[in-house]
């Protein structure tokens, strides 16, 4: 217990949600009712009445993180990661229990705090350095850097009110990237700037993360998460529910969401499309019968009922696959193996075959996709998922380290000697 | 969230705070805790708050900085701004109150006069009606990162102290105007600023830590600075005011201030009573308003 980075004892936050009075329909009515009610207000503002009600934002939530350790925060919009992050930035206060921070702390729960738009980028720098706790000779060390890093150049001694988005997200964050703190909290400053500046931030985080620093990192990028985590916390509805793993937190991050209670195919409304050909059930089945869960290197089948409106001409059917953190990682489709369908009964099943599943160990899911003579017919997103379990797919025993890859595929090596040419 | 607060409790090189107390030497520890509070403001935490500060003196100073930067941006004749301010109100009460309604000014000319009144009084006054905005204005930097919140209220007065400086230079040509050569009571001038300074930064901070919650007071500080104003013997000297009223006179630390400038700018023996007073009353608002601030601190992020 003495040595950690963080250490989060029985913490909760409790806040009372405003009961909003209804809203006045003309300026009298506000203006007698504003009038008449300073007593009131005053009992409210002094939060002596008990009209509000009160909600805990985060419950009894503990937890360690050791030092050097890169943990991840994740969970639902409300969850409570935000309200821990400023508990433990000094933000705002626990109304319950306590945390010991061991180390110097940064806190970057938004980018480009304190910046000053009057102010230029020189200027800027050297506020928003001070603000995120660095001293003045360390912002000095570090100009050229930050100067460097956030590609600002020429424009250093401009007014910040003069900048692109794209400058000032830059400047903001490069201010923040060069804090050496020991302990840094951040909450997701990722989700600004152009996808190449992101690439930049999350090397950069990268950096900090291997630096052996401790990092509690809260995002809705989960793919980011997984990067850069070593552990991950998952909060829901303001309680620790997980704590451990990144791969089993993402799952049951992921598998809490829509999949409990979520209607059978044939029932989902989320679906777009002229209809005039529903996908109504799909199994998935591998050669020894129907399954949820593959071997890697199995041979593997899904089957799509569908009903149409009586006989169709030139069908199309995709089916793309997803990790569970949404990236994509094939797609199958008709248009490009065999050929549309030229004609189709009404009522049917349609059968995809992939052999020798490529897919590495995870859980996946598909969209069910048609077009009816070029019109979009029926699209379901995340219609189902499966799991894939690590399996003999080079028939050697041996398969690549975790981590390397999404999936595996044949390939062969040999040498050529070379003949000494003459 | 009624009666159970939290603060941030002891934040230092301790390590006694440790339940494992094993933390490496020299390590900064922060201790986030539940209810401490609630204790008004114990001894012991108040040594590791004013090393907190320490710590951040130089964000204090970037905050001051940045303050007046900021002001002069844009603008054409940019300080010159601080120097107008005083002067022109110099010029109209010499005006009004000197020329037509003919007050008395201790014997000297109404503009000196006035001005050594003025000098403390636009320092307090700008001090404090900026103070008080200072916390509702800067809410977005509150809900974002920490820091002593004490130096957003704080860095007003330090940018009114410059502004101080820059009006006292003028009071210096002023003076050689009207060939006034000061005296060996000058020397009382810096104690004067200093309790100027500690009257303008508490009643700064309470104002600012009250305007965060009820946003009323937005509209209530200016008014109450200009009442102040009429209740502080700026335009006037104390010695018009009747013998049985002087003592309510004297419950306004600025009416010892505003003396102890005169006395100290115009060569005069100072009221040494008055300025002891001014001295209790001064150190009294600066207690009564810091503390009220560091009781709202916790809650800041939370109501602004």
């Amino acid at each position: 217990m003495g040595t950690a980075a963080i250490c989060v004892e029985h913490v909760g936050k409790q806040y009372r949600i405003g009961v909003r009075a209804a809203a006045r329909r003309s300026f009298g009515e506000a203006l007698v009712h504003a009038l008449g009610a300073p007593l009131r207000r005053l009992r409210a503002l002094r939060g002596a009445s008990e009209g509000g009600d009160l909600f805990w934002a985060l419950r009894d939530v503990s937890f360690e993180v050791q030092p050097g350790e890169v943990v991840g925060v994740i969970g639902r919009n409300g969850a409570g990661k935000s309200t821990l992050l400023k508990i433990l930035a000094r933000i705002t206060e626990p109304t319950t229990g306590r945390a010991t921070l061991r180390g110097r702390l940064a806190s970057l729960l938004e980018v480009g705090t304190g910046f000053h738009p009057e102010l230029t980028g020189r200027e800027n720098i050297y506020l928003n350095g001070a603000i995120l706790g660095m001293k003045k000779a360390e912002i000095r060390r570090h100009f050229d850097q930050i100067v460097d890093f956030a590609e600002i150049g020429r424009f250093l001694d401009t007014p910040v009110k003069h900048y692109s988005s794209g400058m000032y997200v830059r400047l903001a964050f490069a201010v923040a990237a060069h804090l050496e703190p020991d302990i840094l909290l951040v909450d997701e400053v990722l989700a600004v700037g152009d996808a190449l500046f992101q690439q930049k931030c999350l090397g950069t985080m990268r950096d900090v993360a291997s630096s052996g620093r401790t990092v509690l990192f809260v995002s809705h990028n989960l793919a980011a998460v997984e990067g850069l985590c070593q552990r991950a916390l998952l909060l829901e509805r303001g309680r620790l529910t997980f704590c451990g793993q990144v791969a089993p937190a993402l799952q049951r991050y992921l598998s809490g969401a829509p999949a409990a209670g979520q209607p059978s195919l044939r029932e989902r409304t989320d679906r777009s499309g002229n209809q005039r050909l529903r996908f109504t059930g799909l199994r998935f089945c591998a050669p020894a019968g129907q399954t949820d869960t593959f071997l890697t290197g199995q041979d593997f089948r899904l089957e799509m009922d569908y009903e149409a409106q009586g006989r169709l001409r030139h069908v199309s059917v995709s089916v793309p696959f997803f990790t569970l953190l949404g990236q994509s990682v094939f797609v199958t489709w008709t248009r490009v193996s065999d050929g549309d369908f030229e004609t189709l009964p009404p009522r049917g099943t349609f059968i995809l075959e992939i052999p020798r599943l490529p897919l590495r160990a995870g859980t996946y899911t598909v969209n069910l996709y048609c077009e009816v003579n070029g019109l979009l017919a029926d699209w379901v997103k995340e219609a189902a998922r499966f799991h894939v379990v690590e399996g003999d797919y080079f028939g050697s025993g041996r398969m690549p380290p975790a981590g390397h890859g999404l999936i595996v595929v044949d390939h062969r090596f040999s040498y050529e000697e070379a003949h000494a040419l003459a | 969230m009624t009666g159970s607060g939290a603060t941030f409790g002891a934040v230092g090189r301790s390590q006694a705070a440790l339940p494992g107390g094993r933390a490496p030497v020299g390590q900064e520890t922060v201790v986030i805790e539940a209810g401490a509070g609630r204790r008004w403001s114990a001894i012991a935490s108040l040594k590791s708050q004013l090393r907190e500060l320490w710590r951040f003196r130089e964000l204090l100073y970037f905050f001051v900085w940045r303050d007046i930067k900021v002001r002069y941006k844009q603008t054409v004749i940019g300080a010159a701004w601080a120097l107008l301010q005083p002067l022109c109100a110099m010029a109209i009460f010499s005006l009004i109150f000197g020329r037509f309604a003919k007050m008395p000014s201790d014997g000297v000319p109404y503009p000196v006069f006035v001005y050594a009144g003025l000098l403390p009084w636009t320092f307090l006054a700008n001090a404090v009606s900026q103070a008080s905005l200072s916390l509702v204005n800067q809410a977005r930097l509150l809900t974002k990162v920490y820091f002593p919140r004490l130096f957003i209220p704080a860095a007003t007065v330090g940018v009114g102290l410059v502004d101080f400086g820059l009006s006292f230079g003028v009071y210096v040509g002023l003076m050689l105007w009207y060939g006034h050569t000061p005296g060996i009571s000058i020397l009382l001038l810096p104690l004067l600023v200093v309790l100027t300074a500690m009257t303008a930064l508490g009643c700064g901070v309470l104002l600012a830590s009250i305007t965060v919650v009820y946003r009323d007071f937005r509209i209530v500080v200016p008014f109450l600075v200009q009442v102040w104003l009429y209740l502080s013997p700026v335009v006037y000297p104390v010695t018009i005011i009747p013998e049985q009223y002087r003592w309510i006179m004297v419950l306004n630390p600025m009416t010892g201030i505003i003396a102890g400038f005169r006395a100290a700018l115009l060569n005069r023996s100072p009221d040494w009573t008055a300025l002891a007073l001014a001295t209790l009353l001064a150190a009294g608002i600066l207690a009564v308003g810091v503390g009220y601030f560091r009781r709202t601190e916790r809650r800041l992020a939370d109501i602004a």
